[in-house]
This record gives C-alpha cells, sequence and structure tokens, in this order.
C-alpha cells in the first residue's frame, strides 16, 4: 500500500514535472498568463495522462514493442481531441483562452514519457496512480505558476483583486515574465529538495 | 607556476581594478548627468539618487544574505548600473517603479547569474526593458525639458517617436518636419533640448565622455564606431532609396538612446567580445538591429532590444573569433 | 497474456485495431459535440451583438447583409424589436492600427448614438493599445467615452482636433480605433437615414 502511496505523491514534488523533470515547458511557458488558464491546461493535460496511463497499460500486450510509440501516440492524440471537442462544446472561454495550446498536449513530453516509462511496464491501477500523480504534479505547478504571474502583472488571483490593477507589471503576463517566474520556481523547490536531504 | 592563463586584452595589471575603470565610468557619464540636472530639474536628480541607492542596497542585501558572500559593492560597479539605468528612465518616473527597475537590474540581470563578471546580459538593460514592457505607459510617457515645457505641455514625444507615429498617420518625412509635434532642430539634440529618457538627450554630453574613456582607455573606440558606422550605412542605404518613408542617418545618429547605448552599455566589459574582430562584428550587429527595429518595428526605438539581443550571442562571437596566440599562423 | 512479438502481421493488426476503435471513438464524440459547439458559436455572435444593440426579439446573425462603404464592405446585423428596426450592430475594422487590424463590433440606435461595442480581434500593444476596451467605454471619463456618444462624420482624437481623449501614450490605436466606429458609422448612414436604401435594407 506504501507503494501505491508513493506513485501517487511521486509527481507531486519528488519528481515534479515541471519542477523537477522540466518536461512540458511549452504549454507551461504559454498557458500560464493566469491562474484559471494555468489551472484550465493542468486538468487537461491530467485527463489525457490518467485515460492514456489507463489505456496504455490496458493494451501494453497487444502492442508489439517495434510500433509502440505509434500506438501511444494514436491513443494520445485521441484523447486529446476528445478533451478539445469537450471543451470547446462545453467550456467555450476557456477553449478561446487555451486554443492553440490544448492540441499541443499530443507533443508535451510529459505524457508520452509517462506512457513509455510507467504505463507499458505496469498494472493499470498502478499506471491510473501515477496518472494522477503525475497530473497532480502539473497542474499544481501550472497553477502556482499561474497564479504569481496573474498576482503580479494585474494584481488578481483567480480574477479576485488583491491589490489595484493600477501597480501590475503587465512583463508577468507576458512571455518574458513566464521564464523569470518558473525560473524562480525551479531554484525554490530545489533549495526545498537540497535543504530536506 | 604549472598553468598559463592566457587572456586577451586589455590586461588588467595593477592600476586597472574594477574600482578604477567603474570610477571613470561615472566621471564620463557626469557631463551627461548634468545636462539631465539642467533640463529636467529635480525630477532627474530624484530619479537617479533612487535608482543608484537601490541598485547599491540590493547588491548588498542580495550578496549578504542570498549569495552569502562577501558584500562588493566598493567596487562601484552597482553604483555604475544605478546610474545607466536611471539615464535610460524618463525623470517623471514614480519612485516605486525606480525601485523596482533596480531590483531587476540587480537581481534578475546580475546576482541571478553570480554577480559580476558572470552576467550575460547588462543589467541595467535588463531593468530598463522589463520596465518598458511592464509599465509602457509610464516608460513612455517623456516629460519635456524645462526650457521647452508649458503649463499646458509638461510631457512630449521623442523624436523617434513623433516620426513613428507620423508615418503610420500615412504622412511623409517631409510632410512630418513642418508639423507643429516636431519642434526641434539637430542643434537642440546636440545639446538635449528634446524629449526623452533623462540621459539619453544630449549628444554632445555623451560624447564627451566618450572621449574621456578613449583617453582614459576604459574602452576601445571599436564597438561604438562599428555600431554607428552600421547604423550611418544602413539607415543611409534606406533614405537613399526613398526619403518619403525613411529619416536620414543624422537623425539616428543624434537621437533616442544611440549614443548612450553605443558609448556606455554595449561597451559594458562583460557582455561583449573579447577580440577587436568579434567587437566589429558585434556592433555591426547592433547597428543593424537597431534601424531594423526603428524602421520596421512597432516600438519607435529599438537601440536596448538590439544590445540584449547581440549580448545573447557574445559567447557565439567569442568562440569563432578566438584572440589568435602569439606566433599561430593561419 | 504473453507480450505479442512484433511480426509484421502483429504490428499490423495492432495498429489497425488500434486505429478502428480509437476513430469510431472520436467519431462518437464528435456527434456528440457537434450541436453544443454550433450552438456554443452562435452563442458567441449572439451575446457579441446583444452586448452593442438595444434590446430585440429577431434574430439578427440570420439576417445579417453587406453595405458598401469606401471600396469596401461591412456586415450589419440589424436589430428589430417586433418587425420595426431599433438599431444595428456593425463589424467593423480598419487597417491603420498600431500592428495589424483591428475588428471591433459596434451598436448604433435608430439616432446614431453609439450604444456600446466589443473589441473582436487586434494585436495592439500590451498596457497601451491592448486597453481599447475599458478606455472607451469608461463612464467616468466623459471625454474618452464613445458609449452613448451621438456619433457623426466628424469624431476625431485630440490631437487632431477633435474631442476624444486618446489612450495614453497610444494615439495611434485610439485615432484607428475611432477610424474603425466612423467607417461603421459610414454604413449606419448608409442603412438608416437614406431612404431609398433604408428600404432596401430593413424591409
Amino acid at each position: 500500500m506504501s507503494k501505491n502511496l508513493n506513485i501517487l505523491t511521486n509527481g507531486i514534488l519528488k519528481e515534479n514535472p515541471v519542477l523537477v523533470l522540466l518536461l512540458g515547458m511549452c504549454p507551461t511557458l504559454g498557458t500560464t498568463s493566469s491562474a484559471i488558464n494555468g489551472f484550465g491546461m493542468g486538468i487537461a493535460t491530467a485527463f489525457v495522462l490518467i485515460c492514456s496511463n489507463l489505456v496504455i497499460s490496458l493494451l501494453k500486450n497487444i502492442i508489439p514493442d517495434k510500433v509502440r510509440i505509434p500506438a501511444f501516440i494514436v491513443i494520445i492524440a485521441s484523447f486529446v481531441t476528445i478533451v478539445e471537442m469537450i471543451m470547446q462544446a462545453y467550456m467555450p472561454p476557456l477553449y478561446e483562452s487555451l486554443g492553440l495550446f490544448i492540441p499541443l498536449i499530443v507533443v508535451n513530453c510529459i505524457v508520452l514519457g509517462r506512457a513509455e516509462a510507467f504505463a507499458s511496464k505496469n498494472t493499470p491501477l498502478l499506471s491510473i496512480l501515477d496518472g494522477v500523480g503525475m497530473g497532480a504534479g502539473f497542474t499544481l505547478a501550472l497553477t502556482v505558476l499561474g497564479s504569481i504571474r496573474e498576482f503580479l502583472g494585474t494584481g488578481k488571483i483567480f480574477d479576485i483583486s488583491i491589490y489595484p490593477e493600477n501597480y501590475g507589471l503587465l512583463t508577468f503576463v507576458l512571455a518574458p515574465g513566464a521564464f523569470i517566474v518558473l525560473g524562480f520556481l525551479i531554484v525554490i523547490v530545489n533549495k526545498l529538495k537540497t535543504t530536506k536531504n | 607556476m604549472t598553468k598559463l592563463i592566457i587572456s586577451p586584452s586589455p590586461h588588467v595589471h595593477g592600476e586597472f581594478s574594477t574600482k578604477r575603470l567603474m570610477r571613470d565610468v561615472i566621471i564620463a557619464l557626469l557631463p551627461a548627468l548634468f545636462v539631465s540636472f539642467y533640463f529636467f530639474g529635480f525630477g532627474a536628480v530624484k530619479v537617479v539618487c533612487i535608482s543608484i541607492i537601490s541598485c547599491v542596497i540590493f547588491e548588498y542585501l542580495i550578496q549578504k544574505f542570498l549569495l552569502k558572500t562577501t558584500p562588493s559593492i566598493n567596487d562601484l560597479s552597482a553604483v555604475v548600473t544605478g546610474l545607466i539605468l536611471s539615464f535610460n528612465l524618463p525623470s517623471n518616473l514614480p519612485v516605486w517603479l525606480v525601485v523596482t527597475g533596480s531590483l531587476i537590474a540587480i537581481g534578475v540581470g546580475k546576482m541571478v547569474f553570480g554577480g559580476l563578471g558572470s552576467n550575460p546580459f547588462n543589467p541595467a538593460l535588463v531593468g530598463r526593458v522589463f520596465l518598458l514592457i511592464a509599465r509602457p505607459v509610464e516608460m513612455t510617457t517623456w516629460p519635456l525639458p524645462l526650457t521647452l515645457a508649458t503649463p499646458d505641455a509638461v510631457t512630449g514625444a521623442t523624436p523617434l517617436a513623433i516620426i513613428k507615429e507620423g508615418l503610420k498617420n500615412g504622412l511623409t518625412i517631409d510632410q512630418i518636419k513642418e508639423s507643429a509635434d516636431y519642434s526641434f532642430n539637430y542643434l537642440d539634440t546636440l545639446f538635449g533640448q528634446i524629449g526623452g529618457s533623462l540621459g539619453e538627450v544630449s549628444a554632445l554630453a555623451l560624447l564627451l565622455g566618450f572621449a574621456y574613456m578613449l583617453v582614459r582607455k576604459v574602452i576601445t573606440w571599436h564597438i561604438p564606431v562599428a555600431i554607428f558606422l552600421s547604423v550611418a550605412v544602413f539607415s543611409g542605404t534606406l533614405h537613399l532609396l526613398n526619403p518619403d518613408k525613411f529619416i536620414d542617418p543624422v537623425f539616428h545618429l543624434l537621437t533616442g538612446g544611440m549614443i548612450l547605448g553605443a558609448v556606455y552599455m554595449a561597451t559594458d566589459y562583460v557582455t561583449s567580445p573579447m577580440t577587436h574582430k568579434g567587437m566589429t562584428v558585434y556592433g555591426i550587429g547592433i547597428g543593424l538591429l537597431t534601424i531594423t527595429i526603428r524602421t520596421f518595428g512597432s516600438y519607435p526605438e529599438g537601440m536596448s532590444f538590439a544590445i540584449l539581443f547581440m549580448n545573447a550571442i557574445v559567447p557565439l562571437i567569442n568562440k569563432y573569433m578566438k584572440p589568435k596566440l602569439f606566433g599561430e599562423r593561419k | 497474456m504473453e507480450k505479442l512479438k512484433s511480426s509484421f502481421k502483429n504490428m499490423l493488426l495492432s495498429l489497425a485495431s488500434i486505429s478502428i476503435v480509437v476513430a469510431s471513438l472520436l467519431a462518437l464524440v464528435y456527434e456528440m459535440t457537434k450541436e453544443p459547439i454550433a450552438q456554443a458559436e452562435k452563442q458567441k455572435q449572439e451575446n457579441a451583438i446583444k452586448e452593442v444593440v438595444p434590446d430585440f426579439n429577431n434574430n439578427p446573425a440570420e439576417e445579417k447583409f453587406k453595405v458598401e462603404i469606401e471600396g469596401d464592405s461591412l456586415t450589419v446585423f440589424p436589430a428589430k424589436q417586433d418587425g420595426k428596426l431599433v438599431g444595428i450592430a456593425v463589424e467593423t475594422n480598419t487597417a491603420k492600427g498600431f500592428s495589424g487590424e483591428i475588428k471591433i463590433m459596434v451598436g448604433f440606435d435608430i439616432d446614431g448614438m453609439v450604444k456600446n461595442y466589443a473589441v473582436l480581434k487586434h494585436a495592439e500593444t500590451p498596457g497601451l493599445g491592448a486597453k481599447m476596451q475599458e478606455w472607451f467605454s469608461n463612464s467616468s471619463k466623459p471625454n474618452q467615452n464613445v458609449v452613448n456618444r451621438k456619433w457623426n462624420n466628424n469624431v476625431k482624437v485630440k490631437k487632431d482636433g477633435g474631442e476624444i481623449d486618446a489612450i495614453t501614450a497610444a494615439t495611434i490605436t485610439s485615432r484607428a480605433f475611432v477610424d474603425a466606429l466612423n467607417r461603421a458609422y459610414e454604413a449606419y448612414v448608409k442603412v438608416i437615414e437614406h431612404d431609398s436604401e433604408k428600404q432596401k435594407y430593413t424591409e
């Protein structure tokens, strides 16, 4: 049981996909202009991750080794397309702000990475746990990054005003701010990890 | 000694301490500083002082408490960063923005990389560009020199912005020059009677400092001259092709941050190439990029972006234009 | 179960069956979401129209038509209350923006007063020109507010001798914004004020 728990919590800090493994940088930098966008992207990716992990671990024995990558990609891409269509139908505002980045979940290294490194070697249950853990870590990192950028850039977090918008520093909402804040977040996580050991 | 360390000139020995070099840079900036005090008054004094003080304080605090090294504020490099940063700011910038800019310049521009000598980008420019993107309104609302300001008009556009706006509005260069906004001549830009960041307005004062730094051998002429020449040739070609759309090279050379950037910021030791050949390539790159941004980009001024961009390429330049070893043949 | 060998037959069968299953799943979801997606798109346009014109009870999106203005044409959505024209929404644009095209949906009531507007698309500088949506609808600043302003052929920004306060440090964008509204007004004049045209457009 503790092993299961380990797998679940692994992705949240110790092997956080964004802050430790540095995977999936494109959506991380591109979509986190606000807390809600980061959260939305995280949830969408987590959904794809859990589904693809489950399906791939179920199918691992009927997928011959030489064609495993194309098979994984087909499975991942179809889940991404499903997410995209559902979002477009039922969450149009979120779809509009994430727009371009949804199809890019397909090429997010973290999804294929977990399929290859974990799901194709483990049982469905463990794969789901891994997907949930990694997805939670990804969502957490993107939400924190989005919150900091939104806070420094516009004075709000999740659209709730903390200080007057007049004092916001727009750089943080734009691309350069993503790099600066992400850099500092990684510093903090590294510091936490080294002091813990 | 078992290892022979080879480094390119200028060789630092005894008297060429960082402190001495920095002191000379400060002295070279004094004429332009006094001109800005004269034209922009108390606002300029305030921005300069706050910028220098906060840069020094941030450097001290970060070195002492975050990096846990011996603070090196005595080498005056933080003072120079603060001074040059303030030269790049409008003299009516709110205090909290000056302090923020200093924090970014010292924190993100310099200390993140390990302090003086390790930073790939010019710290003052990192601070300025950050502020420009963060607060475009405050950073592009230029106070007019006190001699031009009237109760109705205390702020005005820079010459570059006037040209950009006129062209966008469908006017030709000649029509813009006849309009009411364009109320200065090249003599004004020489002395500094134009709108702009507080330290960039007077071409003459900045060139005076350039001469001083050349005499004291603080910098060599290669980078500034390469920049000026490439700007002159490139903008001159454009001007000859279509004088209605592209203004003459003299204008480009005398306005905006051209001289301030070419002489004081592009020549920063840490962030510029080592060899004279490399410096020439670097200077030409800055000149071309600046004119490209000024004439085709969306910002009226491109000097800071151009320098930061070429800063990023310096390691590449250094790799391919290594100093020749003694006795080496091609 | 043993893992399948990478023989040609196995690879072919496995990839083909995965693809077939996945394709049918996608087709299913597509069928399920087709309606809601179309609905959401329509809703979006309707909301944009609703925001900018007086109350109406027809379907402006279905009755849209094109109006020729100087060498160009704009799409007009007529808003009708019980069959009577109460205002129009014009999807206008301008090429004079600081960086690229600006698209605005602007609504006039029957008297030529701007009811409201919505910036649909732009690429202006963040923090400067990008403030169009808030700047020109700030009801506490009458000099920059265009909402509830009776429009005419001669509206300009202050710098050009008009009465509208331009966005601080973004005169070019402000000028483009006013240009877009002027173009929309041109269409409005054609629709409302010219009797012959009015018949053509409002029957």
